[in-house]
């Protein structure tokens, strides 16, 4: 009984191991839009020995994965930057960057510089930048021209005809709109527990005033393009994708600043091809693949001229949206210390519970 | 030598299945139950204790969003009753042979495509820029458009469509097993219609009543799809919770918790339901 149990464990065990990935495969696990087929197939004329995996993901989903494997069973990974300094301090998920397999000299060095202190443990850098897009609102200014700002989301001109994300990014911009910082609470759990009181109040005060809350980007676009929402919080990537096909709805930077994010280059702690790995990074970064990826992700990447790498289509709905006063006041979402993510998580169910 | 032929047979059969209970469902509720008493006391450091169930029970919103989430799906179990019933009887006593599994068959076509498309199907036709609100406005009932999606009674639709077969199949069976003659027999001895249907048809039918009740009381406290996609802003589901703990908060400890009281939960409802109605598992659902 014992014996036969123990062989057919063992089968299933082989059969496992068997059908994991060899050494020439890389894993990638990252975003819906950030391997276009088109891009895969060029990096894979050049290395004919390897093979691209992908996993379409999202932050929470990636670290979750990665979690729940420690670290393994892929071999890069793109989570944002705010996401890695905390998730790798609790979980142990990442392994340091080799810098020098890196060509970091094509990366905008005020991104550069901004990923390396966010996500450096111990003197280990463990993310370098790739794509930076960022957060605001989004209006369709036939019907509402006079938006600025998060505060719109609730102004009742625009009663049942506004949505917004129930995440943590909605919980920063309306403390944002209500004149508090953030980011300069995060040393201090009492005083962000006071303000996440106040934006709870204010977003649950603000229920009736929205239509619904959006979970995705296409949920988000058929909302946007078919007129029942005319002011939402969105992706400025998503935005610009909707530009493309009616130039009425334009990304607004809202006035007390767009929420900027960075997503990077990672490599989990148990990937075994790193070399593949760093190939891939290298290889995205080039000025050619630069405009098919941004094509392919609406954000913009991480190299010096990065906007203008854009395709024109992109670049026009860029340029509808920021102008350099708006650029000069992004903020960057600072990394969060673990605990706070808990607090933010009662906080969103308090305002989806509310009635 | 043939008995230890026939053993081993028996034994080579089940074992895929022993191995598909053990690996697949024992162990990981094992597993689950061990998280769920592991209580985090700082980064990676863990201790033992009840302190997550304590805290499911100091917050309101969660055992609030489990009570409505069972309510919920106690509305939804019994309009599948009230709806599956008659489809039920029709298909199973009624229909003639020939058109019987062509009935079944077109109650079957829906589990065909995807949760997700179904869902999807009722967005389309009940957003506000959707086929209804078209429709209504078209023959001039209403002058503007008007919203169906994002509440709770899109919710309960969306649920009921979704599990309403669940309901049919167990009832279809057991009533298929039902003798003309007891019927007859019923009318001439003078029963009515109500009678006939109260004390003939509703006790033979018990048991697959109570198996389709068990079945989509389970599957709508248990689905995640529906009630997200079709679901308002004020609609919270207790798997979004449970989904919410393990991704977006990486609080493992709080979704193993919420998962074992889902399970508790349920089951501790479906057995009062067995208590309430005078059946058991063994009469009903293991019945012969």
């Amino acid at each position: 009984m014992t014996r036969t149990f123990t062989t057919l464990l063992a089968g299933t065990a082989l059969g496992l191991v068997a059908s994991a990935a060899s050494a020439d495969t890389l894993r990638l696990l990252t975003w819906g839009s950030y391997a276009p087929d088109k891009v895969i197939e060029m990096f894979e004329a050049e290395n004919p020995d390897i093979d691209v995996e992908v996993t379409f993901s999202n932050n929470e989903e990636m670290i979750a994965k990665l979690r729940a494997t420690g670290g393994s069973g892929y071999d890069l990974a793109q989570p944002s930057h705010d996401r890695i300094f905390s998730a790798q301090q609790e979980y142990n998920i990442y392994k340091p960057l080799d810098l020098s397999q890196i060509d970091t000299s094509v990366m905008a060095g005020n991104l550069l510089d901004g990923v390396k202190a966010n996500t450096t443990i111990d003197g280990e850098v463990y993310a370098v930048p790739h794509q930076w897009g960022t957060s605001g609102i989004m209006a369709n200014m036939k019907e509402a021209p006079d938006v600025t700002g998060w505060n719109d989301l609730c102004d009742p001109k625009y009663q049942g005809r506004t949505s917004m994300r129930l995440r943590r990014t909605i919980l920063l911009g309306t403390a944002f709109g209500m004149g508090m910082n953030p980011f300069e609470l995060y040393g201090d759990k009492d005083a962000y527990q006071d303000m996440l009181d106040q934006v709870t109040e204010k977003l649950i005060a603000c229920k009736a005033n929205i239509k619904t809350y959006w979970t995705g980007g296409d949920d988000l676009q058929g909302l946007m393009m078919s007129g029942e929402v005319v002011v939402s919080e969105t992706w400025d990537s998503t935005a610009f994708k909707i530009y493309n096909e009616n130039p009425d709805i334009v990304f607004v930077p809202p006035e007390t600043g767009a929420l900027a994010w960075i997503d990077t280059f990672a490599i989990p702690r148990g990937g075994e091809n790193d070399d593949a790995a760093y190939k891939w990074i290298n290889f995205v970064l080039r000025p050619e693949i630069v405009t098919l990826m941004s094509n392919s992700t609406g954000a913009i990447a991480a190299v010096p001229n990065g906007i203008e790498l854009l395709p024109d289509d992109k670049r026009a709905a860029v340029a509808a949206a920021f102008d350099e006063d708006d650029l000069a006041n992004l903020k960057f979402f600072a990394n969060i210390p673990a605990g706070l993510e808990d607090m933010e998580g009662l906080a969103l169910e308090r305002i989806k519970a509310a009635q | 030598m043939r008995s230890d032929a026939a053993r081993l047979s028996l034994f080579l059969l089940m074992a895929p299945f022993a191995l598909w209970i053990g690996l697949l469902i024992v162990l990981p509720q094992i597993g689950i139950g061990y998280v769920s008493l592991r209580e985090k006391v700082g980064p990676g450091e863990y201790t033992f204790g009840l302190g997550n169930y304590l805290d499911f029970l100091g917050e309101p919103i969660y055992w609030n969003t489990l009570l409505r989430t069972a309510w919920m799906s106690i509305l939804v179990t019994i309009l599948a009753l009230l709806i599956g019933f008659p489809i039920a009887y029709y298909i199973a006593k009624i229909a003639r042979a020939r058109s019987k599994a062509a009935l079944f068959l077109l109650c079957l076509v829906p589990l065909w495509v995807s949760d997700l498309v179904r869902a999807f199907g009722w967005i389309v036709l009940l957003r506000e820029t959707g086929l209804v609100s078209g429709l209504l406005q078209g023959t001039g009932l209403i002058g503007e458009p008007v919203e169906l999606l994002y509440n709770d009674v899109t919710v309960v639709i969306g649920l009921v469509y979704t599990v309403v077969l669940f309901m049919i199949v167990p009832l279809v069976s057991t009533l298929d097993g039902m003798d003309d003659a007891m019927l007859e027999a019923g009318y001439n001895l003078g029963g009515s219609r109500f009678t006939v249907f109260r004390r003939i048809i509703l006790p033979y039918a018990m048991p697959g009543i109570v198996a389709g009740c068990i079945i989509t009381f389970m599957l709508a406290a248990g689905s995640y799809l529906t009630p997200i996609l079709l679901g308002g802003k004020n609609s919270s589901w207790f798997t979004e919770q449970i989904y919410s703990q393990f991704i977006t908060r990486y609080n493992w400890e709080a979704g193993a918790t919420f998962g074992v009281l889902l399970l508790g939960f349920t089951s501790l409802v479906v057995w009062l339901g067995l208590k309430l109605t005078g059946q058991s598992l063994a009469t009903t659902v293991a019945k012969e």
